[in-house]
Formats: C-alpha cells, structure tokens, sequence
C-alpha cells in the first residue's frame, strides 16, 4: 500500500501529461483534416477566352495545383426550349471558357489576393471569382480554433509541469535522507541513485500502459471517431505503432529526467 | 603502533570569518578508545564530521585510515568510508527498510555476497539481542532498541574506525549502558579504534581510553 502511494503520485502526473499530448496530437490532425477538406472544397474560378492547357496556369504562380476546364452544358441546356439547335451550338462556340483552378493548401486572404492579381495579369483570364469574403470567414475561424487548442495545450501543459515540480520536491524530500544515509557507509552515486530510477522506470511503465490502452479501448469503442464524422472529419486518434512509441518514449524521458534532476539537486548532509 | 588518524595543524570552519576548530594537532593510534568532550558548540560534531568526509579541513592537514581528507575525491571517499562505521545520536536507519537490511546496508555497499550478508547480519543481530525483531521497521522499535541496530550496522562490515556522535543522548540510562558494552566490546574484542563524541565520559569504563576536550577552538588531551 505504501509502495502504491509512492507511485501514484508520480503514475498521476505522468498520466496527466501523456493524456494531454495525445489529446493534442489528436486536435493537430483533426485540424490538419479539416483544413485539408476546406482545402479540397476551395476553388477560384477564372473565365478565359481561349482554351488554356493546365501547365499555363501552373506556369502563373507556384500555389496552383490544378486547373480543370468547366463544362457549360448544363448552363446551355437551360436554352434548349427558347433557342434553336444551331443557335445553340453557335453559343457554346462562342462562350468564354470556365476553369476551376485548385490551390495546393489553404490559402490566407492575402495569398488569395496575390493569385487572383497574377491570374487577372494574364492576357486571356478576362475574370477571376476568388470567393474571398466567404473564405476569409472560414480562415478566421479555422485560426481561432487553432488558437484556442494551442492555448489550452499550453495552459495544460503548464498545469502538469507544476504537478511534475511538486512531485520532484516530495521525491527529494522522500528519498534524500536514505540517500545520505548510504553515502554516509560510501554508496556510490549509482548505487544510492538506483532506487530513484527503479521507480522512474517502473512508473514510466505503467503510465504508457495506461494510456496507451485507454486510447487503444477507445479507438476499439469508436465512440469518438463517430462525433468527429459527424462534423465531417476522418481523423485517427490512435495510430499504431507511432503514437504508442511517442507515448512511451515522453513517459520514460520525463521520468528519468525527473529521477536525474532529483539526484542533481540532493546535496549530502553535513 | 599505526596511527588511524593524523591532524596537523587542522583548521575547520563553515564560513572563512567563523573558525571552528583551530590549528588542531592530535593523532589516534589504531586500537585505540577515544573521547571527544567539549561543551554545547565547541566543535566536537564539527570534528567528527571532518573525520568522515563530510567536512573538507580549511587549512592544515587530516589523515583518516591512511587517506588525506583535504581535497578527497568522491571515489576515494566513498572507498574509505566503507572502512568506517558511524553511529549517531538520531540513529539515521533507513525506515523503509526493515531491521535486518538496514544492517546489510555497508555489506550490500561494500558487495559481500547475500550468503556471507545474512550470516554476519544473524550473529550481529543475535550480539545486540535484537534477532527477533529483524523483520520490523526502524518506528516501531525503541530509541534503544534503534540505536542497537546502528550499532549492528556500524560493525556489520568488520570498520578499522567506529565514529559515534553522542549514541546516547537520546537513550535512558539501561538502553546507554547496553550501547557502551557494546561500544567496549568492538574495541577489545575485535580491536576497533573508537572515537566517541560526547557530553559525558561513562563513569564505569572496563576499557582504557584517551581522553580529548574541546574548548575554544582548541582541542587538547585530558590526561
């Protein structure tokens, strides 16, 4: 029971702080997700006179990834009753050629600004719909969900740094008279240390376990995947085998750093 | 005779404005039982602790066990002071541990195989009249009884030196008469040099003993 307090203490913070990671590391990607689907959803379109071949628009700024030319039938199909069959094909000839162009990320309203100016440079592009005020609505609020989760990040990590410091200062207070007691009969560093790393490893140990199985049940649940499809995101929150691997690889850095700082900062009765 | 320890003109101090300990020359041959009286802030703890490297000599010069104190190294400390058993007023045992590991403590340091340990822990256990208890921990033995497991443990590794500061301050007069039997028998029965820090020499010493005061900074012999 005893030797259970020990490691409580230290199970908690490191939990804490491993929870809060994985957390993050979650919101990261369902924000990449989200951008990537306002990414695929966005698009200029540009009205040419000519027909324009894909490389020409690529050749006009590097953010372009793709250029896919618009089919107007649907918009001449609503003429079919009022206008003859010849007048028909005369007006396909001579309307003007539409494009949607694709941009390789999520553009800032400024970026927008500079491709829909170096389109319009053009001598063929006669028009350029840029959909900008609906689009900088969107960033806007994409930035301030970024912000907001990396505030809250922040504002967890700071919480679990304090718990990490306070646990280092009962582990000094717990574990430093033993610790002059046998350097006192001529236990070296090593030796009088290795009780400290004994329980960092061990606590490291079983806060991974923890939490990698809390993620790995609720991965097998799905009941989060499901609230995040229903916004519209395929995310994973648990990927196998990086996130463990991170996991465990913070836990044990933290802990044996935690173990080190505490045997920097013992000093021997005198 | 060997000398287990030499001071030449040994200063000790905390701080370069506040001398302890002032240009001390004594020396302990080995074999040897020796008491350190002095009043209440003469230095005598201050002395002891320079004796097992917990204090480095301002000036002069300290040779403990063969080895030179001023400017000992950490590797070097450490091999002497398992040469060296030490008792204190406040017993220092670890109290997570149990009776019995609590004595291994300098046997598990010094590497004695686990066989050799339990077998010297049994007969020291049985010597102080403690072997029934060797499964407790440290708090829920007596002062007595605690300071009989440090004794234990200061001789559990066979020490050149017994360093003890003040072992009975803390204990009534039954549980002090049974640490200085004990203290008496690891001088003459196994030949361990002894050096006691305290208030009051025992007035029913078996052993012959020098005799050391402190006073003012100065330490001089008792004869």
């Amino acid at each position: 029971m005893k030797s259970f307090k020990n490691h409580l203490s230290l199970i908690t913070a490191l939990i804490t702080i491993l929870f809060t990671i994985q957390v993050f590391i979650v919101v990261e990607r369902s924000i990449n997700a989200y951008e990537q689907n306002l990414k695929n959803d966005y698009s200029i379109i540009v009205v040419v006179n000519k027909s324009l071949e894909k490389k020409n628009f690529l050749k006009i700024d590097s953010t372009i990834e793709s250029a896919e030319e618009l089919d107007p039938s649907h918009v001449i199909d609503t003429f079919k009753d009022e206008m003859k069959e010849q007048n028909l094909k005369l007006l396909k000839l001579t309307l003007p050629k539409f494009y949607r162009v694709r941009l390789d990320h999520y553009p800032t309203p400024e970026e927008i600004e500079k491709v829909s100016k170096k389109l319009l440079r053009h001598p063929m592009i006669t028009r350029v719909e840029d959909f900008a005020r609906n689009h900088d609505v969107i960033y806007k609020l994409l930035l301030l969900f970024k912000e907001v989760s990396t505030l809250f990040a922040i504002a967890i990590f700071a919480v679990t740094t304090l718990l990490i410091l306070k646990e280092l200062r009962i582990w000094q207070f717990q574990h430093n008279e033993r610790m002059n007691i046998m350097a006192l009969f001529g236990a070296p560093l090593w030796m009088r240390s290795a009780v400290l790393f004994r329980l960092a490893i061990v606590d490291a140990i079983l806060a991974s376990l923890l939490v990698n199985g809390t993620f790995f049940l609720a991965v097998q649940y799905g009941w989060l995947q499901t609230q995040l499809k229903a916004i519209g995101i395929t995310v994973d929150i648990y990927v196998l085998p990086k996130d463990p691997v991170i996991l465990s690889v913070v836990a044990f850095v933290l802990s044996i750093l935690l173990a080190m700082l505490v045997i920097a900062g013992s000093k021997e009765d005198s | 005779m060997d000398k287990v320890i030499v001071a030449r003109d040994l200063t000790l101090a905390y701080n370069k404005d506040e001398t302890i300990i002032n240009k001390a020359r004594f020396s302990i041959d080995s074999g040897e039982f020796v008491f350190i009286t002095g009043p209440s802030g003469s230095g005598k703890s201050t002395l002891l602790k320079s004796l097992y490297g917990a204090l480095t000599p301002q000036h002069g010069s300290l040779i403990v066990g063969g080895v030179e104190m001023n400017g000992i190294a950490a590797k070097k400390l450490n091999f002497l002071r398992r040469h060296i058993g030490i008792v204190f007023q406040d017993y220092k045992l670890i109290k997570e541990w149990t009776i019995e590991k609590n004595v291994m403590l300098p046997l598990i340091i010094t590497g004695y195989s686990k066989d050799v340990s339990e077998t010297q822990v049994d007969k020291l256990l049985t010597h102080v009249k403690l072997k029934h208890q060797a499964g407790k921990y440290p708090q829920e033995l007596s002062g007595g009884e605690q300071q009989r497991v440090a004794m234990a443990r200061a001789l559990s590794h066979n020490p050149i030196l017994i360093l003890a500061d003040e072992p009975t301050g803390n204990l009534d007069d039954y549980s002090s008469q049974v640490i200085w039997n004990l203290l008496e028998g690891a001088n003459t029965q196994l030949k361990t040099t002894v050096l006691v820090v305290t208030h009051h020499i025992p007035e029913h010493m078996s052993v012959d003993y020098k005799h050391f005061n402190i006073e003012h900074g100065n330490i001089y012999e008792v004869l």
